[in-house]
């Protein structure tokens, strides 16, 4: 392994690294047991061997429904979590284990965008107070010229700057998940995670945050991990995209490719069940796949590939092996599938 | 595998054969052409809603009004503050006395709702309307089985005994989808998953077959792929049943899918009302089309959204004229200030008499570009 050198803010990095390289990261919790005798230990299995890369500059989108670990993955990612088993490489160091001293300068630079707007500000602090905050924790300006950043930074994401004496209550939701988005820019950081930022948002503003995220991304070249449930909003944000089924992940590839042609069946079922505004259009309606049943429990899933329980395609090879997620011929994504291939038809209407 | 229900097969590795349970569906849901002369079982007359506070009086709804026949659905579509809710809420009569105030008229099958005794409301809620909310997890008793809650609201309504109740509740359980209903009748809420609960919902919902069914944001919290079955589910049962349905939602991809009308509102009015093809294709009104625009949208070419700027009007202080105006990109057309000053009428277009909209705009100014959909021929 190349020498990693050191930058003045203290965050090492190996030459020719990834920004972000998740390794066969593993997140398992730990729940008491059914029953009386509740004394074996069961095991929640959130993220199961996750293994991603993000460029600097680039945007990756984490999909899937609730409980497939997208959000234990941002938490793995910011380190707010420490995983169980794999590595969390920034930069090439290694930020798996790292004690909370070391991580420090780290964390300045990998920043996380909530979902919430209303919790993840503080009620009791003015908005000044909330971004301050994050520029004196992180020493980014003297203290005389903290005042004059932080309106800098208010007026970056679209606020009044003349605003920061007053508190998060007096903000809409969109406003407030502006303030959220100035925290997280107050560090200067290289790569943002986004846990559903706009979920939470009416339509039109919803549109005004994508908006905004869209052309801070492009003036300040950071990074993003972007997680969301809205395919849509997914689509129209990133570069790369990765679906996340039960703690593991089902496919990735450039957005084209998986929204045109998927090759994971899972991919192609949530595609498919996504409402399309273009079937009034006279549009041919969708080829459309129903799954039946639910997602199995993380607790005890399924044996070979998680998604078999649930798929039309299983045959006696996917309970016994776990297909590894991997190039497939004429497929232009990655899928962790022995019967991937892509759809027959077009999977999402196709607007003539 | 003794389950035969399609959307119990869980099949656990073995032979996967059969693939005839198990092939992907195809699903085509064509919109029914609008059909006039229909008998209005809903009509909604001029509703006002209205909660005093210690801020002001919050005008929730200024003077709604429509119909909706039987075996139409209609889609409510805006966004929060809008009144959806409040309107919706109003038609099961299920406001505070005490704190609400409400005035106009909302006809349910040729009853009176507003002023409704509690003891005739008692009676109508369940039987001729009944509600769905959007979160199955606070609307279902905890500590009470499945089974007990919707027996309970079947003998409300039915004088029978409870062996004859439970059967109509494992009944109902297995319309609406739930594999292994004799047992799942005796389970706890806690033990369903959450698009299990909401079907539990939807089977208490419509236990006394009401002509009326009320879906507030029914799959909101559902993931994509149980929303899709929900979605079905719900055309199906309103086939089967021949009921009017209420579906009240800010996503417009579901609307595109499950309705025939829409009934777009803003800042507690409506300001456009039609056929779902003809409001999705060709908006009449600027909010409507700044909704449109503002959809990243899951096929066609993706493109720059356009959001519609500022954010919805407080309800303590509404805009003078149209409540649209500070926001509205499309008020310089109209010549001095009447949008500022003069609250414009819900009236038909000339050319179709089936959509209405509320809007200063000539008709000739309000063709709206749309990235998200191609123009009609």
């Amino acid at each position: 392994m190349t020498a990693a050198t050191n930058t003045k803010s203290g965050v090492k990095r190996v030459e020719g690294a990834p920004l972000l390289e998740l390794d066969n990261v593993k997140m398992h919790f730990r729940t008491k047991g059914d029953g009386l005798l509740a004394r074996k230990n069961k095991w929640v299995q959130a993220v199961d061997g996750v293994s991603l890369t993000v460029q600097p500059g680039e945007t990756l989108g984490l999909v899937g429904e609730s409980g497939c670990g997208k959000s234990t993955t941002a938490r793995l990612i910011t380190r707010l979590l420490e995983p169980t088993a794999g590595s969390i490489k920034y930069q090439g160091v290694d930020i798996a284990h790292m004690s909370e001293r070391k991580l420090r300068p780290y964390r300045r630079e990998i920043q996380l965008i909530f979902q919430d707007p209303y919790s993840s500000l503080n009620p009791r602090h003015t908005v000044g107070a909330i971004v301050g905050t994050a520029l004196r924790t992180h020493g980014m300006v003297p203290k005389n010229g903290e005042l004059k950043r932080v309106q800098e930074l208010l007026e970056v994401v679209g606020l009044n700057p003349e605003h920061f004496n007053r508190y998060p209550h007096e903000f809409s939701g969109g406003q407030r998940q502006r303030i959220g988005i100035a925290r997280a820019l107050a560090a200067r950081p290289k790569i943002i995670v986004a846990d559903e930022p706009v979920s939470a948002l009416d339509v039109s503003i919803q549109a005004q945050v994508m908006n905004l995220l869209e052309n801070l991304r492009k003036e300040l070249g950071i990074a993003f991990v972007f997680i969301a449930h809205d395919l849509g909003v997914v689509r129209h944000f990133c570069d790369r995209v990765a679906v996340m089924y039960l703690g593991r992940m089902v496919e990735e590839g450039p957005r084209d490719a998986l929204y045109e042609k998927p090759q994971h069946p899972y991919t192609q079922a949530l595609l498919s069940a996504v409402p399309d505004i273009a079937v009034v259009r006279g549009v041919p309606p969708k080829h459309r796949i129903r799954l039946v049943g639910d997602v199995p429990s993380p607790v005890d899933p399924p044996s070979g590939c998680r998604f078999r329980t649930r798929c039309w395609k299983a045959q006696d090879i996917c309970a016994t092996q776990d297909p590894p997620l991997e190039e497939k011929p004429g497929g232009a994504t990655v899928a962790a599938c022995h019967f991937a291939e892509p759809p027959v038809e077009s999977i999402v209407a196709e607007v003539v | 595998m003794s389950d035969t229900d399609p959307t119990t097969s869980v099949p656990q590795g073995g032979n996967m054969t059969d693939q005839s349970v198990r092939a992907p569906q195809t699903v085509t849901r064509i919109p029914r052409a609008h059909a006039e002369g229909e008998e209005a079982y809903l009509e909604v007359n001029d509703l006002h809603v209205q909660f005093p506070t210690a801020d002001g009086k919050v005008q929730a709804v200024q003077g709604l009004s429509y119909s909706l026949p039987l075996r139409r659905t209609l889609a409510i579509v805006g966004e929060s503050g809008s009144g959806k809710s409040v309107s919706s809420m109003a038609i099961l009569g299920l406001h505070d006395r005490k704190s609400t105030w409400i005035s106009g008229s909302i006809k349910v099958g040729g009853k009176e709702v507003v002023g409704m005794s509690e003891k005739d409301l008692m009676s109508y809620r369940g039987a001729d309307a009944a509600m769905i909310f959007q979160d199955p997890q606070s609307s279902l008793h905890p500590f009470f089985t499945i089974g007990d809650q919707i027996m309970e609201s079947y003998r409300a309504h039915h004088n029978v005994s409870k062996r004859v109740a439970k059967a109509r509740a494992i009944d109902m359980l297995g319309r609406v989808g739930i594999p292994n209903p004799s047992r799942r009748v005796n389970q706890f809420p806690h033990e369903f998953s959450g698009g299990m609960r909401q079907r539990a919902m939807i089977a208490m919902a419509l236990v006394n077959d009401p002509k009326l069914l009320i879906a507030d944001e029914p799959t909101t919290a559902l993931d994509v792929t149980v929303q899709a079955q929900i979605l079905d589910l719900i055309s199906d049962l309103q086939r089967d049943f021949g009921s009017a349905v209420v579906f009240i939602t800010h996503d417009l991809g579901v609307v595109a899918e499950i309705a025939d009308d829409i009934l777009v509102m803003y800042g507690g009015n409506a300001v456009e009302h039609g056929p779902v093809d003809k409001i999705l294709g060709a908006p009449l009104h600027p909010y409507s089309w700044g909704l449109l625009e503002s959809i990243p949208a899951v096929s066609g070419t993706p493109g720059p959204l356009h959001p519609i700027p500022g954010s919805p009007p407080s309800l303590l202080a509404m805009p003078s004229g149209c409540a649209f105006h500070p926001r509205c990109e499309f008020r310089d057309r109209v010549g001095g200030d009447l949008c500022r000053t003069l609250k414009p009428e819900l009236i038909s277009r000339t050319a179709d008499q089936g959509r209405t909209s509320r809007c200063h705009l000539k008709e000739p100014d309000r063709v709206f570009e749309t990235e998200v959909l191609p123009r009609l021929p």
